[in-house]
Formats: C-alpha cells, sequence, structure tokens
C-alpha cells in the first residue's frame, strides 16, 4: 500500500490541477457547513436572548389571565371579564404563605399626543406592588403610588422607548410635562430604566404606565382586568404559589372543575420553557434547511468526483495495469473527495463563525457557538466526502484495464 | 544455460468475443511457449488478433478457454485483484502510447509500480533513479512527462517496466509513435536488455521493427501461421554499419 500522507500529496496534487473545479466542488461544502453553523448559532442566540428577555419580567412571576368559560355553548363576548378587582383584593388580603406580592392589571392600546407627535401604545393600569413584581427600575421621578391610585390621578410613567416615539429621543428629560392619553391630559412623573437590549426592545420599554383606577374609570371604562401579577416568596416555592392562587380563585369562583376554570394561570417559568422550546424548534427548523444544502454540496462533490473518473479513465486503466487493486484505487479517489469536503467543511466552519459573529455584533446580541455544532459539522463534512466519493471510487476501481486503457 | 525455463506456456488459447448477432473469434487455439532470455517479436496485420494476445499476455485480459502458465503461475482463473498483483510483479508493460502519468515527473512514473509493490519510498526513489539514468534519462528526473519527447517517454516506459525485475518485458508496437532514429535507440536498449538475460515478448506490425528479435511469431485470423528463428536479424550495431555504408 501505499503510505497515508503520499496518499494525501497525491490527492491535493491532483486537485490542484483543476482549481476551479476543485473550487466550485468545495463551494458547496463551504456553503452547507457554513450556514448549518451559522444558523444553529444565530438560532442559539437568539433563543438566549428571548430567555434573558423573559427571565427579566422576573422569575418568581405568576400571571393569571381571564379564560373561556368552558361550561356555556357560547363565549359570552370576545373580551373576558373574569377577573376583577375584588380577586386582586381578596388574594392580597387571604395572605397566602407562599404569594408575597399581588398586581392586579389592565392593559389596552391607546393613542397618545406629546405635543406634535402621536403614537399608539400599551398603556398600562398598575398599582405600586407592579413595579416590584415586574421588576421596573425608575431612572427619574417615580412610579405610581397608592396615593395616586387611590386619588385617580392624571399622572403617568413612561419606558425609554415610549419617550423616544413621543419626542424623538429616550434622553430626553419629559418629567413634568404634560400629555394627552386617549383624549386625557396626564402629567408625566417618571421614566423607567430600558429592560430589552439596545437592538430590541421589551414590550415594558414602549409601556405608559398610569394609575389602575384612572385607567379602569377614566380611560378604558371597565372593571374587569386584564391580569393579575402574583409573586412567589421565592422561585422554590413557585408550584406552591400557583397551586394556592389556583385553588383560592376556584374556590372564589365557585368552580368545582379544576379544567372549567374562568382563568388561566402560568409562571415565568413556563413561559420560559414555552419561548425556549419554540425558538428550539426554530433552529431545528433552520438548521435542516441548512443541512439540506450540505446534501445538495455532498451532490454536487459526486457529481464532480463521477466527472473525474471518466475523464481520467485511462490513468486509472493504466494503474490497475501497472497493478493497483481495487482498493488501492478506490483509497486514492476516496481521499480526494473527503479532501474536497475536508476543506470544505475548514472554510464553511470559518465562514460560519464569522457570520454568526457578525450577526451578533450587528444585533448586540450574545455570540454564543458551541463546539459540538463545529465538531458534528467537521465530521458531517468528512462523513459527505465518504458516502459521496464511494460510488464513483467505486465505479473507478471496477473499471477493466483494457477497456480503460482504450479509452481515448 | 543448456535448459531454459520457461516464461510462457500457453496451451489451445482461444478468445471468442460473442454479441448478440456477431461471433468473432480473435484467437483460434493459439499454443506456444517462450523460454527465458529469449526476444520475441509477436507479428501480424491488424485484426490478426496480436493485440488479443498481447492482452491475454499481459494478464489484462481472460482467455475464453485454454490455459496460460506466466513464471509458473497459471493465470486464466486468477481474480481482478490476483491479476493486479501479476501484472505488478511479472510483467513490465511499455505502450505503443507511453501510458506515463501526465503532469508528473518522470522519477514519480517510474516509481509507480514499487509503490503498489509495497516498497518503501527512499528505495523506490534510489531505484527508479538507477533505472533512468540506465536508459540516458539521468538528468530528466524532475521533469514532467509532457516536457520530454516522445523518445524519452518511451525510455521512461522502459525504466518503469524494469523496477520490479519481471519475469518478462511485453511491449506493444513500443515504436509505434516516435520518430524512427529515437527508435532505433528504443531497439537499442531492448537488445541490451535482452543480452542481460531479460526476457522480451514485443507485438509490432512493423517488419523492420521486428527484425531486431531472434523469434519472430506471425499470426492471422487467430491463428499462429509461422513461428521461426530471426535469420535476418538487425542488431543496433548492423544498423550503424549500414548507416555508414550509404553515407
Amino acid at each position: 500500500m501505499i503510505e497515508f500522507w503520499e496518499l494525501i500529496k497525491e490527492s491535493v496534487r491532483t486537485l490542484k490541477l483543476n482549481k476551479m473545479r476543485t473550487g466550485l466542488a468545495i463551494l458547496g461544502i463551504v456553503i452547507g457547513i457554513g450556514s448549518v453553523i451559522a444558523l444553529i448559532s444565530i438560532g442559539q442566540s437568539s433563543q438566549k436572548s428571548v430567555t434573558d428577555r423573559i427571565a427579566s419580567l422576573g422569575t418568581n412571576l405568576i400571571t393569571i389571565s381571564p379564560n373561556y368559560q368552558r361550561s356555556g355553548v357560547v363565549r359570552s363576548s370576545s373580551v373576558q371579564q373574569t377577573l376583577t378587582l375584588a380577586d386582586a383584593t381578596a388574594l392580597e388580603e387571604a395572605q397566602l404563605s407562599a404569594v408575597s406580592a399581588v398586581s392586579p392589571e389592565y392593559s389596552g392600546r391607546l393613542q397618545v399626543v406629546a405635543g406634535d407627535n402621536n403614537a399608539n401604545l400599551s398603556v398600562y393600569g398598575a398599582k405600586a406592588a407592579y413595579s416590584t413584581i415586574h421588576n421596573i427600575q425608575i431612572s427619574g421621578g417615580r412610579f405610581i403610588t397608592d396615593s395616586d391610585y387611590n386619588s385617580n390621578a392624571h399622572v403617568a410613567v413612561l419606558g425609554p422607548t415610549a419617550v423616544e416615539d413621543l419626542y424623538g429621543s429616550s434622553d430626553y428629560n419629559c418629567i413634568g410635562e404634560t400629555i394627552r392619553i386617549g383624549g386625557q391630559t396626564f402629567t408625566i412623573i417618571g421614566i423607567s430604566v430600558a429592560k430589552g437590549s439596545s437592538s430590541s426592545s421589551s414590550s415594558a420599554d414602549e409601556a405608559i404606565y398610569v394609575p389602575l383606577s384612572t385607567a379602569q374609570k377614566q380611560l378604558f371604562g371597565v372593571s374587569y382586568l386584564t391580569s393579575i401579577a402574583v409573586e412567589s416568596v421565592d422561585s422554590d416555592v413557585i408550584i406552591r404559589a400557583q397551586n394556592q392562587v389556583g385553588y383560592f380563585l376556584l374556590a372564589r369562583h365557585k368552580i368545582s372543575d379544576p379544567s372549567k376554570a374562568d382563568f388561566r394561570i402560568r409562571s415565568s417559568e413556563e413561559m420560559l420553557e414555552t419561548a425556549s422550546s419554540v425558538t428550539g424548534t426554530f433552529t431545528a427548523l433552520l438548521s435542516g434547511v441548512a443541512a439540506i444544502s450540505l446534501v445538495v454540496g455532498g451532490i454536487g462533490i459526486m457529481n464532480i468526483m463521477l466527472v473525474t473518473v471518466t475523464e481520467r479513465t485511462r490513468e486509472i486503466g493504466l494503474r490497475k495495469a501497472l497493478g493497483a487493486k481495487r482498493k488501492t484505487i478506490i483509497a486514492q479517489f476516496l481521499t480526494e473527495s473527503v479532501i474536497l469536503t475536508f476543506i470544505g467543511g475548514i472554510l464553511g466552519i470559518i465562514i460560519g463563525v464569522a457570520t454568526s459573529y457578525g450577526y451578533a455584533k450587528i444585533n448586540s446580541s450574545a455570540f454564543t457557538i458551541s463546539i459540538s455544532s463545529v465538531l458534528l459539522a467537521f465530521l458531517v463534512s468528512v462523513g459527505i466526502g465518504i458516502i459521496f466519493g464511494w460510488y464513483p471510487s467505486r465505479k473507478a476501481a471496477s473499471l477493466q484495464p483494457i477497456e480503460a486503457l482504450r479509452y481515448e | 544455460m543448456s535448459n531454459p525455463k520457461s516464461i510462457i506456456v500457453v496451451k489451445n488459447l482461444s478468445k471468442i468475443y460473442q454479441t448478440d448477432i456477431v461471433k468473432t473469434i480473435a484467437l483460434d487455439n493459439v499454443s506456444f511457449e517462450i523460454k527465458e532470455g529469449e526476444f520475441v517479436a509477436i507479428m501480424g496485420p491488424s485484426g490478426s488478433g496480436k493485440s488479443t494476445l498481447m492482452h491475454i499476455l499481459g494478464a489484462l485480459d481472460k482467455p475464453t478457454s485454454g490455459e496460460y502458465i506466466l513464471d509458473g503461475k497459471r493465470v486464466e482463473k486468477l481474480s481482478d485483484d490476483e491479476l493486479s498483483e501479476i501484472r505488478n510483479k511479472k510483467i513490465g508493460f511499455i505502450f505503443q502510447a507511453f501510458n506515463l502519468l501526465p503532469r508528473t515527473t518522470t522519477l514519480q512514473n517510474v516509481m509507480l509500480p514499487m509503490a503498489y509493490a509495497g516498497v518503501p519510498k527512499e528505495e523506490r526513489e534510489k531505484t527508479a533513479e538507477k533505472f533512468l539514468k540506465m536508459v540516458g534519462l539521468g538528468d530528466r528526473l524532475y521533469h514532467t512527462s509532457n516536457q520530454i519527447s516522445g523518445g524519452q517517454q518511451q525510455r521512461v516506459a522502459i525504466a518503469r517496466s524494469l523496477v520490479l525485475n519481471p519475469a518478462m518485458i511485453l511491449a506493444d508496437e513500443p515504436t509505434g509513435n516516435i520518430a524512427s532514429v529515437q527508435a532505433d535507440e528504443v531497439m537499442e536498449i531492448f537488445e541490451k536488455l535482452n543480452n542481460q538475460g531479460h526476457t522480451i515478448v514485443m507485438i509490432t506490425h512493423e517488419p523492420d521493427i521486428a527484425e531486431h528479435a531472434k523469434r519472430i511469431i506471425f499470426i492471422r485470423d487467430g491463428k499462429i501461421v509461422q513461428d521461426s528463428v530471426n535469420k535476418h536479424r538487425r542488431t543496433a550495431t548492423s544498423i550503424k554499419e549500414e548507416v555508414k555504408k550509404h553515407d
């Protein structure tokens, strides 16, 4: 047998003879491996940014929202009115052991006008507890207090994106200015700290917070809530808190069958799981598409190798006439195809890593690259060389020397 | 060498090409023997079956029936890989079209059969260099095959055929693609090799090339029509004398 290094040197020399073709064959693998690496990395980094954002909402958070009443034949209305302020007050007064805070909330979108600017923004009716439960930090001024709530005060706290929408710059100090929300005049009393990353704002950043009482009675004219946020004492007892809240509300709403509950309870942990499974599926989907391009690249390699075998029929015949055995010829051509995909794999990894790094830089998101995906891509590229080089190599090895020598 | 051993023993060898409509008998019950140290020319017009015979003698093709013993080994029933080994170890091929690897140095071309025989690299290089010097190409070791003349290419092929010390040298129209002066050089090397004891079997249709051999086998329509000692042998020295006479 020819020594391994000689085989590689010989193959590299042969591949160099036809640079254009070699380059094009490699390109297919470069694109395939590059896109697998880049898409897995981009998928993982967006998964991380989504889960980070959810985690920033608070990890001990339980959200209660209205649910369709399944006992009825038809839905009474499109807006569910099953949660009320009385529910929230009762929850608070019950002093459940695993619950540390309760925040009744009403939210809806309204037209907001500041001077000449106007924007359609989310308006949250909130009580003082909102800021602690949802982790809202105030950069200037103050958040809504109980006295604002009690007096139906026309005061508002703006998220930084909302400030930007209304005043053109998020740095603008608008405390003390007045804005019109849904046609009513409000005084700005505070600005919250940005929660999302610089590129993608969190929904909390474009919100406007007003006292719940003002929102319910004067802005939206409703008596019900869109959600009640509950904070558990710590993240270990979140399940217990969920159960306590659930049974308490079932009893209050006089529902005996939990499956017929007119409300839904979700913990931030569940949301985290849902979101990461969604983005995980998305990543898998993208990688699947990239994997298809890798297979196409492999077929390209096979095509080139078949052309090479046909073109070098005389050479193969000569080699066999001079004593090359089947496995020698197979080894020669397999080495060539594996070298093609090996080089393609390395270049693909470089390009894939560079692309995902560039993506992370542009979106100022986290740059995550897993060694396992690089290693896998590398093995896959070599594997493709073997799989798609196998048939052409066998074809070369089965050529009869006289047929091959006669071939012009 | 009162009783030299047989290199080639061919008994009742036939090769029949059968298609749906036509049955072509390329070789019809051919028998002969070639002993060590012989220099045999196999002659015949095109279509006579001499190429088929060359392919079978070269272990490149299998006969339809009959026996072929090469250097004491039955060849006609061997597998593809076993045939590869026979060709590698026992036969030194010289082709009409030289068949060197393109864009490869002469040294590497000559090293190739040794690589398939598993000879270590240093030894391969040394042996290849020795034989290239022997055929007068010691200064062309690192030229690629397309940088040298046809005659030189054929001399590279001769060097390549010798490196594993084969039982016989099998030359198929060795001078068919080269100029006559260079052809004489090639034949001179053949004579020298034969004088050193190499068995040479040469297929040709050119009478003046065949006349370099000691024995000539004529073949026509797949049969041997004449097998005799060459009484009018031309040698390199006789040619040189002839050339002198004309001057």
